[in-house]
């Protein structure tokens, strides 16, 4: 698209254009291409859909779309069949002929490509009917699946950049109060409001003023911020202009992840786009307002989130922290007044602006409000992103959307707010899920990633996992974190490793109180979390490392050891194939043993077992 | 090499922020930062060479030393640590005898373990030479790791 926007009355033209030129009864193939199922295989499979197309004749009767993450990555690569939102899931590129035959030439829906709930083996026909959509609310993460997002003129055609124009029409100082109407709370892991921050620096004196874009997401395990970016970089954009025009900003940059090359390819297009419509640049719809963006890849450091780590980032320095007697609102970026926010704060913003603050205040709990996207991972049936509203309950989002736990194990913690957060047990299942209520129990948001956890998993081995990556991604410049995370890390390795002793956990205890007090930034003030709350809440199982050398979960490997269940074992003899050390020997069709001398503990017999026979204790 | 870095500052307009993609596109280039490439950014740049070396050191993403002809990582996020990274871990370095970090002595492999990829569905999660390898255990590393012509 190179045609220039030049007012608010041209942008409704073209929307309009646009979507008069959409016949929405027209049949639709919609393919997710987002990073989960493209490690799926699903650029395979979209190239085999254009070839077939192509080669029956199709590509004026069907449209073709590729869009970014749809959120249920475990079902990829997925399609949806257009207008009748049939769902099919694990597309193959042999399913592809079928999929134009029978669904779109004849309007069969295909049973074997449909998705069936691995509890009740019922199968749904459409996208809305599957429990892992239907009791989500996708205000914010459901675009995702209408817009292709190399192609602006599919964000337009869902009446993108209305809110924009909207704003540009409204004072500064009213779109500030609507955000702050909102009580929209940041999602990158403080939950600040963000309409006292963009107040705050309206108000700084100083400019240029900075907008900054948080796409860092270090949090190892969510990737909600990856899939916005990536999907539906305009709305993030048209959250990001808003909030200049707001502030009265005209310079702003977007810090993303290195690890994430499709967001910075497809932010980098949407970007061009936008300059080239007019969107972005000077004088933005004919408004007289100017903004322009630049993108910043990060070099692969935990710390470069914080912000203003972050910013010494930008500057082209490494991300050192600094102390926060001056806020970033006054002294960020360069020392000038700078507004940070997440990727999911901005894209909330348009939402806001389009339906007013007082709808999204009505959205939530008391001091939550709004949609908050969870990225649900580890030992859950349905692995993906999950938007609910603020105070939807833990157990909702677990069993009802998530389906439960794999295998049909036993519910054991979830682990919420990423590194900086803690572990939550069962009995704490029921309760509403906001911002205050995690830090109750304490835990936190974080960015929203939600970890699940089984009976195979050792909470102690969690402790020292999450203890290992703070200590190796501490920048150093401080005491407390630098020596006392290597500390708190050698002592949780002595217990995983059998050398534990009797006053380890109030040790633990106590040089955890005091890195939360003397650190100088939240990744050392938060490292303790970890820590502190599966002593709070798997006590007994600090204790079986320490005084039985026990592993109950059995995953730490100087405490463990590999059996045959004479039982189960049935003689097949691939144990002893698979096993690299020669530790697992017996006959073909008689019970094996394992030569606990030689065991090195690698774990390939029980994953190779068919018979569940390998017993570690 | 000199040419090379030259024209990669200059596409940047010489501007000394953005040393960080500056180094990150002369690693594209060059597979690692050698000495002589980081002597080279700090001259065209006018930026201390101590800085330089400081940025390099302080990334995870910068690599002071070459890499190997093929190139494994291993997520260690959470969500893949949970479903049994930490096996797969030990089993490519009791295959590859080299761990977390390291290139073999042949130049034939380097193996590292990255934070998140983003596509936890698919945990344990293995890239080898860009190509995404999800739901491994075991068995399926030793395979990836005979078919990327490791000898056991
Ligand atoms: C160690 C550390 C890492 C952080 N990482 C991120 C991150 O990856 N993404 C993010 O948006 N915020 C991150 N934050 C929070 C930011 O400092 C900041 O609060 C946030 O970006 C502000 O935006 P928000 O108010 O919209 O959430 C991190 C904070 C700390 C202390
Ligand atoms: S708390 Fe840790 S990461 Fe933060 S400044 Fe101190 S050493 Fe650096
Ligand atoms: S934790 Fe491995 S891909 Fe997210």
């Amino acid at each position: 698209m190179t045609i220039k926007i030049k007012s608010f009355g041209e942008l409704k033209e073209l929307q309009e254009k646009i979507k008069a030129g959409r016949d929405p009864r027209k049949p639709g193939i919609t393919l997710c291409v987002g990073t989960g199922c493209l490690a799926h295989g699903a650029m395979k499979v979209a190239d085999a859909f254009r070839e077939e197309i192509d080669k029956r004749g199709l590509s004026v009767k069907i449209d073709f779309r590729k869009t970014g993450c749809h959120g249920f990555c475990e079902r990829g690569p997925m399609v949806i069949i257009s207008p009748e939102n049939i769902f099919y899931q694990h597309v193959k590129v042999e399913d592809v002929g079928d999929i134009l035959e029978k669904t779109i030439l004849k309007g069969e829906v295909i049973d074997g490509l449909l998705y069936a709930n691995p509890q009740s083996g019922e199968k749904y026909v459409h996208e809305d009917e599957v429990p892992f959509y239907k009791l989500q609310t996708r205000t914010v993460f459901g675009m995702n699946s209408k817009v292709d997002p190399k192609n602006m003129e599919d964000y337009l055609a869902v009446d993108g950049y209305s809110a924009l124009a909207k704003a540009l029409a409204m004072n500064p100082e009213d779109i500030v109060r609507e955000v702050v109407t909102a009580n929209l709370r940041g999602r990158g892991g403080g939950g600040f409001p963000a309409g006292r921050k963009w107040e705050e620096t309206s108000k700084a004196k100083g400019s240029p003023k900075y907008v900054i874009c948080n796409a860092d997401e270090g949090d190892p395990g969510a990737y909600m911020d990856r899939s916005l970016l990536e999907g539906n970089p305009h709305l993030v954009l048209e959250g990001m202009i808003i909030g200049a025009f707001a502030i009265g900003s005209s310079e702003g940059y977007i810090y993303v992840r290195n690890e994430y090359p499709l967001a910075v390819e497809n932010i980098n297009v949407a970007i061009k786009q936008a300059r080239e419509a007019g969107l972005l640049g000077e004088n933005i719809l004919g408004s007289g307002f100017s903004f322009d963006l630049k993108v910043n890849r990060g070099g692969g450091a935990f710390v470069c989130g914080e912000s203003s780590a972050l910013f010494a980032s930008l500057e082209g320095r490494a991300g050192e922290p600094r102390a926060k007697y001056v806020h970033a609102t006054e002294k960020g970026l360069y020392d000038k007044p700078t507004n940070l926010n997440n990727v999911e704060t901005w894209a909330n913003v348009p939402f806001i602006i389009q339906n007013g603050g007082d709808w999204y205040a009505g959205i939530g709990t008391d001091h939550s409000k709004g949609t908050k996207i969870f990225s649900l991972v580890g030992k859950i049936n349905n692995t993906g992103l999950v938007e609910v509203p603020m105070g939807t309950s833990m157990r909702e989002i677990v069993f009802d959307i998530g389906g439960g736990i794999l295998n049909n194990r036993k519910f054991k913690a979830i682990q919420t707010g990423g590194p900086s957060g803690g572990c939550i047990p069962e009995a704490y299942l029921d309760m509403p899920v906001d911002y205050d209520e995690l830090t109750k129990v304490g835990s936190m948001m974080g960015s929203g990633g939600m970890i699940v956890m089984d009976e195979g998993t050792c909470m102690v081995d969690l402790a020292r996992y999450f203890t290992n990556f703070l200590a190796s991604e501490s920048c150093g410049k401080c005491v407390p974190c630098r020596e006392g995370l290597q500390r708190m890390r050698e002592i949780l390795v002595d217990i995983t490793e059998g050398r534990g002793q009797e006053a380890d956990i109030e040790l633990l205890e106590s040089l955890g109180a005091s890195i939360k007090d003397g650190a100088l930034c939240a990744l050392g003030s938060s490292a303790p979390n970890p820590v502190l709350s599966t002593i709070r809440y798997f006590r007994d199982e600090y204790e079986a490392h320490i005084k039985e050398k026990r592993c109950p979960a059995g995953v730490c490997k100087a405490l463990i050891t590999y059996s045959v269940d004479p039982a189960k074992c049935t003689g097949c003899t691939l144990c002893a194939k698979v096993c690299p050390v020669g530790a697992a020997t017996g006959e073909k069709k008689k019970v094996h043993a394992i030569d606990p001398d030689k065991c090195t503990r690698c774990g390939a017999c029980k994953e190779s077992c068919q018979f569940d026979a390998i017993i570690v204790r | 090499m000199e040419e090379k870095v030259s024209e990669i500052v200059q596409g940047y307009g010489g501007d000394k922020s953005y040393l960080v993609p500056i180094m990150q596109d002369v690693q594209k280039e060059f597979g690692y930062l050698s000495r002589d490439a980081l002597t080279a950014i700090s001259a065209n740049l006018g930026v201390p060479i101590s800085r330089v070396y400081e940025v390099a050191t302080f990334y995870k993403a910068f690599s002071l030393k070459p890499k190997g002809r093929h190139h494994i990582s291993l997520c260690m996020g959470t969500a893949c640590h949970v479903r049994g990274a930490e096996l797969i871990s030990g089993n490519i370095t009791d295959m590859l005898k080299i761990k977390d970090g390291e290139t073999s002595a042949d130049m034939e492999y380097s193996f590292e373990t990255v934070g998140c990829l983003g596509a936890c569905a698919l945990g344990p999660i293995i890239v080898a030479d860009g190509e995404y390898h999800g739901e491994m255990n075991i068995a399926k590393t030793t395979k990836l790791l005979k078919k990327l012509g490791k000898k056991v």
